[in-house]
């Protein structure tokens, strides 16, 4: 059995628009492994969500083109009959996303809304689902389950929620779960019993889990691979340890130190001029040239003209930038961004 | 040191819970303010946290009287605010503004930003040198805006951008207080990071208090000078900031420090971790003696019996707990670390 699970290739996704054409996702590749979790950060509007949504198979509206590839346990995605992806959807590869109650039915208990995600999928007995929903429930931490089962989403909290949206997303032991920023909604102490659920659930279960999200302290928490995109496009890859410890590229930088620490007393915070870019008017040249400072040290104006490519720096870490390695250095070791030796 | 700018002494906000019928009936009543107690010095930035519901926003309104407090006393200035007539009030207000979360919902849609902007100059009747134009466009400079978008509306804006017109506003008359209602938390994080940049370089230009109120742990401790812990209504833990990162008192503090997630792998997966048991009470029945026994792992028959109150424990370090964590010897994390997970 192949060592990875989701294999994605050129995945492109646009929409047109009464404004133009929205470049959302641009040539988007990656691999996810089994049991192993891969973070996609970035700010809001750089296409996590999007990406995300089409290897699902859910970004179904008219104005859409999908384009690449998504190899799913070596079966593709793209192109395939919608339903046999449906199949799929819940029962290989599940989904839970940032507000669980727009996810949840309200007008159908918790129980009756599980039982459907476990009947749907395979032919099992009304006791027989009921138990197994009542012990993932147990499982994902929710107390006196079953009399939660007969109540309805609004009535639990939004931890509880995001709780029951995991059981449901976990109820048929898929073999990959995206959370599309399962914790942003929730307060800290109850997003802590999130990811630590998440984190005992993958052990448990081998799931593989991409996890979106905006949040560094997650990524460093969380993560094994990290993904960065901006403006749609990936601008860098690498392990964990390396894209915080040797970040290669100004945006990947202008993130790391926009975030105030914890554990280090207040330095000023060095942030990223101007804001992000239109997918529809994206710069010609590196679509972070506009809000990038150190532009002028590429010489001929390249930044400005040339779409520099995702270049690989080692065999497991590849950015988009078009400074040379002695100047990535001089800048991370003058800006103390990373590990430098 | 000078005298406080803004001192209040149990400041309560009780809002009533009715039944949901056409004749109203008011069943209960939900405490989101149930005595606080805390002086603001000039020039200093107070740090109020805490989750979701434990009253902060509340707490923020009702020290300026955009709520009207239940109970208790503030006095800014010297002046008893809760005595205070509306026409004095008013005039107060140029002294105390502030700054909400959502950029989106606190700019009227219709108003061009440069009357946004100059609004305080027309409700205080105040005549700025030079005219109301050039007053606020240089408003619009110091904020990092650009003066010739005056005739624009705020939907023309980013959130940043919005939440820099904001600011603008409420720095327009310097006021010596500003309550900063979780002014970063709708942004992302390289615009988060203008923006904070922006208070810092504005209250050292120009001397003002904040009150600043978040949740965010990171925000909070990067603009504060002193924090104030909330839990239901209530303050748990008021000291320095450094005191408070560093080395928390209260069960709650420390378990709250503990959740998170600190933007650095190693440090990251080798750090202590509090899982703390279900979710927060619901204000309108909050528990009996601590609020935080339910969910404290230090609770013993007195904390479910006896409130205990805020009290100094040494200088500049209040706290409210019967049981403080003992920083001689270990943490105590160690006896609830783990994975139990009972959703109330
Ligand atoms: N007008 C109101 N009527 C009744 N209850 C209210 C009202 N306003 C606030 N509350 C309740 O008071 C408590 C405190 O609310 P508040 O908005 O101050 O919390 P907060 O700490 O600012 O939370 P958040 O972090 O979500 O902004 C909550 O339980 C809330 O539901
Ligand atoms: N149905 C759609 N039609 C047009 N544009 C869309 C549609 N869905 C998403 N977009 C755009 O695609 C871009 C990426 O969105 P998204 O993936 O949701 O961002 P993120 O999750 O990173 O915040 C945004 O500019 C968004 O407005
Ligand atoms: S390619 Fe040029 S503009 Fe883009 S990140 Fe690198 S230096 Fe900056
Ligand atoms: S008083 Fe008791 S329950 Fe409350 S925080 Fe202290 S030890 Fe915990
Ligand atoms: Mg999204
Ligand atoms: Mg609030």
């Amino acid at each position: 059995m192949s060592d990875v699970i989701l294999s994605v290739k050129n995945l492109s996704v646009e929409f047109a628009t009464e404004d133009g054409v929205v470049h959302a996702v641009d040539n988007v590749s990656y691999e996810v492994k089994r049991g192993q979790t891969l973070a996609i950060v970035g700010e809001s509007g750089s296409g996590k969500s999007v990406s995300s949504l089409a290897v699902m198979g859910l970004v179904r509206s008219n104005n859409a083109t999908v384009t690449g590839e998504v190899h799913f346990g070596g079966q593709e995605l793209v192109g395939l009959d919608p339903e046999e992806v449906r199949k799929l959807r819940g029962l290989k590869m599940a989904m839970i996303f940032q507000d669980p109650l727009s996810a949840l039915h309200p007008f159908y208990t918790i129980g009756e809304q599980l039982i459907e995600a476990v009947q749907v999928h395979e032919k099992v007995s009304d006791g027989d689902a009921r138990a197994r929903v009542k012990t993932m429930l147990d499982r994902v931490g929710i107390a006196s389950a079953e009399q939660r089962m007969d109540e309805y989403p609004h009535q639990l909290s939004g931890g509880m929620r995001q709780r029951v949206m995991i059981a449901m997303a976990l109820i048929n032991s898929p073999e990959l779960l995206i959370a599309d920023e399962p914790t942003t909604a929730l307060d800290v102490t109850v997003q802590a019993q999130i990811l630590e659920l998440l984190r005992d659930l993958q052990k448990e279960f081998g799931t593989a889990i991409v996890l979106i999200t905006h949040d560094l302290g997650v990524v460093a928490d969380m993560a094994d691979d990290v993904m960065v995109m901006y403006g749609g496009q990936a601008v860098e890859q690498a392990p964990v340890r390396e894209l915080f410890y040797q970040p290669q590229m100004p945006y990947t930088w202008g993130l790391l130190a926009s975030i105030p620490q914890m554990h280090t007393s207040s330095l000023k915070l060095d942030p990223i001029p101007g804001t992000p870019p239109s997918l529809i008017n994206l710069p010609v040249g590196c679509v972070f040239a506009p809000r990038c400072t150190h532009k002028d040290l590429v010489a001929g104006g390249l930044c400005l003209t040339t779409r520099p490519d995702l270049g690989a720096v080692s065999d497991t870490h590849a950015s988009r930038c078009h400074l040379n390695e002695a100047q990535r250095i001089e800048i991370r070791r003058s800006r103390n961004i990373g590990k430098v030796d | 040191m000078s005298a406080p700018i803004l001192r209040v002494k149990d400041l309560q906000k009780h809002f009533p819970v009715t039944s949901g019928n056409l004749f109203k009936k008011q069943v209960g009543e939900v405490r989101a303010v149930d005595g606080l107690t805390f002086d603001v010095y000039p020039g200093e930035t107070l740090g109020l946290v805490g989750e979701s519901g434990c009253g902060k926003s509340t707490a923020g309104r009702s020290m300026l009287r955009l709520l009207e407090p239940t109970g208790g006393s503030v006095e800014f200035d010297g002046q008893d605010l809760l005595a205070m007539g509306k026409r004095q009030l008013v005039s107060m207000r140029r002294e105390m503004q502030m700054i909400f979360q959502d950029p989106y919902s606190s700019l009227n849609p219709r108003h061009t930003i440069g009357s946004i902007i100059g609004a305080p100059f027309d409700v205080q009747g105040v005549k700025p040198e030079g005219g109301t134009m050039k007053a606020v466009q240089s408003l619009m400079e110091r904020v990092g805006l650009n003066p010739e978008h005056y005739n624009r509306y705020p939907n023309e804006f980013s959130g940043g951008q919005r939440q820099r017109i904001g600011i603008a506003r409420a720095i327009a008359l310097k006021p010596k207080l500003i309550v900063c209602d979780e002014p970063v938390s709708a942004l992302d994080v390289s615009i988060q990071a203008q923006v904070l940049n922006l208070l810092d370089d504005i209250q050292k230009e120009f001397g003002i208090a904040y009150i600043f109120v978040a949740h965010d742990l990171s925000v909070v401790r990067h603009i504060s000078d002193r924090v104030a812990v909330m839990y239901l209504g209530k303050i748990m833990e008021l000291t320095t900031r450094d005191q408070l990162y560093s080395a928390p008192l209260h069960p709650y503090t420390h378990a709250l420090l503990s959740a998170v997630p600190i933007a650095d792998p190693d440090r990251e997966r080798a750090r202590e971790r509090i899982i703390l048991n279900g979710d927060l009470p619901s204000p309108s029945n909050p528990p009996s003696g601590c609020v935080f026994s339910t969910r404290c792992w230090k609770a013993t028959d007195r904390c479910s019996s006896e409130i205990p109150v805020l009290r100094e424990i040494s200088a500049g370090h209040q706290i409210a707990c019967h049981f403080p964590e003992d920083r001689s010897s270990a943490t105590a994390s160690s006896t609830v670390s783990g994975t139990d997970f009972t959703a109330n």
